[in-house]
């Protein structure tokens, strides 16, 4: 027998992953041997050391285009460009997790998740400003796991990485400090839709292996261009596009999406709105590109069905919500929709501008996600954060500033011009027609403007209605949360007006190695 | 001189503006209204400025200034005009100030602030000139579709009890026009990029692409619904009396005064020169959907008691008129249509601004509720005729100019279609005397009415939709009505002026607008002969 091949790893360009794992590793050591006191700061320095310490080295990284780990991962612009965004994105959520001026109990997370909702010791808890710091190992975890899906040249790496942020997802979702039962409701039901989705996942992959002999991309490719029409391959395919897709909420695969973003803590929902649908993306784009390239036999009808369903199901059951949570979560629905639209922009040579277009809208979607979120966490009355629509009339006149933020987010999520999403919804759009996909293009901008009427309606209502006179009160944020507010606003306003360097880069970024 | 950045200023002016005006803070209304004023005083300066700078004889487009803004997109942000254009800005520089001076005294709905009214009519306004003066056709639309959300606060923040659904059905229907508009504008980015190597969106780089005609139809649809939204022609034109009518007068004057005329200019700019072939295969069509909407609109007119509906209604006629003369496809025509977006403008704004009067003074917007007011406001009665009778084009006023080049021109190219849009000029009399007589004539009635017993008195106004109350013959009762203002007068004045101006010497408009129409019409490649241009040494331009 011979000695064992040890794999090659360059350490060098798996710095971001090493980055948020470490400290995710070292937050549970933090967790267990901390004096609880001194916790909290800990864990959020931690956290943040971790994700910006993942950012910066993707910077530095920039430029790197090479294939690593025994070809299990791949790291290369796309990966960087969207691990960027992931460590971003996941350093500003952290920063939601840390504000404690908002909850008179300072902390959005529930002090101690194994108490049963409602029993004596959980309303002794309630009121009590002890915090639990969990949450911060879990999202650097769910981060590192986000980052390394985006990179994952191997379908069985990805199905771990896939795992590695579901996991703590999970968990995250059923830590809300108030209405308990609800958010437990959240994380139950994302578990199992989300284990069954794993499920679908584990099963293409295996049907996959069994039709072409191998889980590297780069071998699928070669055999799927060889011998396209092997029935193993395409459902193996499916099942995986499947698997994906329920991740990034794509419908029909939605049906989590807005229980759980409603049940979960609103800075959980951000988080998962804004990076976990950058990830799946990621995979997504990894998968399709490089696993089946310009073989559109297979996966473009495929994914131009889902297209609709996602936009038209996005926008037109948003219409009818009435919870604020509820329809971002359709939101999110939507724009999954207009996100595989920019999918669809890879012609047959292997040209086209789909990967950055898809990109940039990512970074775009992310933020203001992220930013809407935010503002969600400030309109609060005496239970907790003020979710139902009719709560948010008059808002305009109590809180200009809270009321115009929101305006500002909700009317780059429509795609108004000046602001990211317009830009964002151009480059996708462009994207498609491109190729000729104009039919999938003139339906999403008519779903656009479905989408705008519900975006709108919540205007009208901060607007140009009359606050009623028990209305919730709008919190007075805390450094973490207007800085996100800050960030977040100003990159949808410059994203908007000015996207010229980043649409470069994005453009320079989008280069998928397998 | 023409080297200074004329347009860029306009633009960037009253964006500024609006700025310093959104950060004054709460309670200085006055100093918020004498900084917008001064404004858009200023801006309507540069308008005449630019004006003075451009060269009528010169290149199509003047004042040009062009930065690259989004590199990867091939977009620049480039300005420039030609004659169409720029008497739009002047009119946009016309409407604001006057506009501005119109709602001083204006109570602001609960919880508004003058201060942010004007901050948003600023913004409109610099929303406005960008909408007009980009030569980029991506530019042209993130103003197009940017320029709905300060009219759309101007609806739902300071309008009438409906405001809500207005400003909604407004913003939706404009939206979905644009949303459709950007497809084809993507379209014509793709095209560009096959046909030219690299994609691009500047209007004179796409005017010369030989695009396939069946590519051109879907594309020319794109923007034509778009801009059939805009200048409502009739299957689309639903929200403009909801909006015209709930909208505060000010946002109503600029609506329909200005807003609306980026349709017909979009026609005029976009939809001829980019794509000749279809619009002459789909004129047809389009001139049925324009004189139904004069004889429509004109009828529906006729049977509204709301004056801001009604004049909403006129409007949608007008622009029937409007489109008749563009999808005639000769110059005359043309040119009667750009001529009659003007008069259009100031005679439908002056109607806006009287009635907005009239609605001050009775707190009514219905006819019903008025009656004989021309024996105790006299002036209010005269500027009201003078209104109505520009906007039913008597002779002598500016817009008889325009209908009539307007239906001469297109006379030689489309009999039929002009013959019947001439019958609307009666309905337009009809509604409009109607209007004016039962208002401002016969017995005095309707909320004006107060009791002559001061101890007994009603107050007036104070009932929105209460119908004239003549029962009580013991008490002694007669209109208690102010006549115009000092400010209203001055309000007024300049655009009265204007319409009888420009109804006897409309030379100077014509030759401005003339080489741009003919340009355009040389662009669409049928200017059937038989109509020789009174310039024909203007004809030439590039």
């Amino acid at each position: 027998m011979g000695a064992i091949q040890a794999p090659d790893l360059s350490l060098a360009a798996l710095a971001p992953l090493l980055f948020v794992f470490g400290a995710a590793a070292v937050g549970v050591l933090v967790e267990a041997f901390a004096p609880r006191d001194v916790r909290h700061p800990v864990q959020v320095t931690l956290a943040l050391v971790g994700m910006v310490g993942a950012f910066a080295s993707t910077i530095l990284l920039a430029g790197t285009r090479e294939v690593t780990a025994g070809r299990a991962l791949a790291v290369d612009g796309a990966a960087l460009f969207l691990q960027a965004i992931i460590a971003a994105l996941g350093a500003l959520s952290v920063l939601l997790f840390a504000e404690r001026s908002l909850d008179p109990a300072r902390s959005a997370f529930v002090a101690s998740a194994a108490v049963p909702a409602g029993s004596l010791r959980d309303v002794e808890l309630a009121t009590s400003e002890r915090v639990q710091t969990e949450v911060y190992p879990l999202a650097s975890f769910a981060v590192g796991g986000m980052m390394l899906f985006t990179a994952a040249n191997d379908l069985l790496i990805m199905f771990v990485a896939l795992e590695v942020l579901s996991l703590p997802l999970y968990l995250m979702s059923g830590l809300a400090r108030r209405r308990r039962l609800l958010s437990q409701e959240a994380a139950v039901k994302y578990f199992l839709l989300g284990a069954f989705a794993s499920a679908f996942f584990l099963y293409g992959l295996a049907l996959v292996y069994g039709s072409t002999g191998s889980v590297q991309l780069a071998d699928i490719r070669a055999a799927s261009s060889a011998d396209g029409t092997d029935t193993l391959l395409v459902l193996g395919l499916g099942l995986l596009v499947v698997g994906l897709m329920f991740k990034a909420s794509v419908a029909p695969f939605h049906t989590w999406t807005p229980d759980v973003y409603q049940g979960a803590p609103t800075p959980v929902s951000a988080f998962m709105a804004a990076a976990t649908k950058v990830a799946a993306f990621g995979a997504i784009l990894r998968l399709l590109y490089v696993g089946f390239g310009t073989a559109d036999w297979t996966w473009r009808p495929l994914v131009y069905g889902l297209a609709i369903v996602s936009m038209v199901v996005g926008a037109v059951l948003g219409l009818t919500q009435t919870d604020v949570k509820r329809m971002l979560a359709y939101s999110s629905i939507a724009h999954a929709g207009f996100l595989l639209t920019g999918v669809i922009g890879l012609s047959n040579d292997g040209s086209g501008s789909g990967l950055a277009a898809t990109m940039f809208y990512l970074l775009t979607y992310g933020l203001t996600t992220l930013g809407i979120f935010a503002v969600v966490t400030l309109v609060r009355d005496g239970d907790g954060e003020a979710t139902h629509l009719s709560q948010w009339a008059g808002l305009a006149q109590r809180s200009p500033l809270t009321a115009g933020l929101m305006t500002f987010f909700l009317l780059a999520l429509a795609g108004i011009p000046l602001t990211s999403g317009f830009t964002g919804k151009f480059a996708v759009f462009r994207a498609a027609i491109e190729v000729g996909a104009w039919p999938l293009a003139v339906i999403a901008l008519l779903a656009s403007a479905v989408a705008a009427f519900f975006y709108l309606r919540l205007v009208v209502l901060m607007y140009f209605s009359d606050p009623a006179p028990d209305g919730p009160t709008v919190g007075v944020a805390g450094l973490p949360t207007t800085t996100v507010l800050a960030v977040t606003a100003a990159a949808t306003l410059v994203l908007g007006i000015v996207p010229g360097s980043v649409l470069d880069l994005a453009r320079s970024a989008a280069v998928l190695v397998g | 001189m023409s080297d200074f950045p004329w347009l860029l200023a306009m633009i960037v002016v009253p964006a500024a503006g609006a700025a310093v005006v959104a950060a004054l803070p709460r309670g200085r209304d006055l100093l918020a209204k004498q900084v917008a004023l001064g404004v858009s005083l200023l801006v309507f300066l540069l308008a005449v400025l630019a004006t003075v700078a451009f060269d009528t004889g010169g290149p199509r487009f003047q004042l040009t200034t062009s930065v690259s803004w989004i590199a990867d997109f091939g977009v620049s942000f480039a300005l420039g005009v030609d004659g169409i254009a720029l008497v739009m800005l002047l009119l946009i520089g016309l409407l604001v100030p006057v506009v501005l001076v119109a709602s001083w005294a204006d109570t602001m709905p609960a919880h508004r602030s003058m201060r942010s009214y004007v901050a948003w009519l600023l913004l409109l306004e610099a929303m406005m000139v960008g909408v007009f003066a980009a030569t980029d056709v991506f530019l042209f639309y993130v103003f197009f579709e940017a320029m709905l959300v300060p009219m759309y606060f101007l609806i739902g923040s300071y309008g009438g009890p409906r405001r809500q659904y207005a400003a909604m059905k407004f913003f939706l229907y404009s939206l979905v026009g644009g949303l459709v508009m950007l497809a084809s504008v993507i379209g014509l980015y793709v095209v560009s990029n096959s046909q030219l190597g690299q994609g691009t969106f500047a209007f004179d780089a796409l005017r010369q692409l030989d695009i396939d005609p069946g590519v051109q139809k879907l594309l020319f649809i794109g923007f034509f619904v778009a801009f059939a939204i805009k200048a409502p022609l009739v299957p689309f034109h639903t929200w403009l009396p909801d909006s015209g009518a709930e909208a505060p007068i000010g946002g109503a004057v600029l609506l329909v005064g200005v807003l609306d005329k980026v349709g017909t200019f979009g026609f005029l700019r976009y939809c001829l020169p980019l794509f000749p072939d279809a619009s002459r295969d789909l004129a047809p069509w389009i001139l049925v959907l324009a004189v139904i909407g004069v004889l429509y609109a004109a009828l529906l007119a006729m049977g509204q008691s709301d004056m801001k509906r009604l004049v909403s209604y006129t409007s949608i006629a007008h622009f029937g008129f409007i489109a008749l003369g563009i999808f005639a496809f000769t110059t005359e025509a043309a040119t009667g249509a750009v001529l009659y977006m003007v008069s259009h403008g100031i005679a439908t704004g002056l109607l806006f601004l009287v009635i907005g009067m009239l609605i001050a003074r009775g707190g009514s917007r219905h006819i019903r509720d008025y009656g004989g007011v021309a024996a105790k406001a006299p002036l209010l009665a005269g500027v009201f005729l003078i209104a109505g009778l520009a906007s039913l084009s008597l002779p002598g006023t500016s817009s008889f100019v325009s209908e009539l080049l307007v239906l001469i021109g297109a006379f030689p190219t489309r009999p039929v279609f002009t013959i019947l849009a001439t019958t609307g000029i009666i309905l337009a009399a009809l509604y409009i005397l109607i209007m004016y007589q039962r208002t401002m004539h016969g017995p005095p009635r309707g909320v004006l009415l107060a009791d002559d017993e001061p101890a007994a008195a009603v107050p007036a106004g104070t009932s929105g939709g209460a119908t004239a109350v003549m029962d009580a013959p013991a008490r002694t009762r007669s209109l208690r009505v102010q006549d115009l203002s000092r400010r209203e007068l001055a309000v007024v004045a300049p655009l009265v002026a204007l319409i009888v101006a420009l109804g006897v010497y409309p030379q100077p408009l014509i030759d401005l607008v003339r080489p741009a129409v003919a340009a355009t019409m040389d662009d669409v490649g049928s200017d059937p002969g038989g109509i020789t241009p009174t310039h024909p040494g203007s004809e030439g331009t590039n």
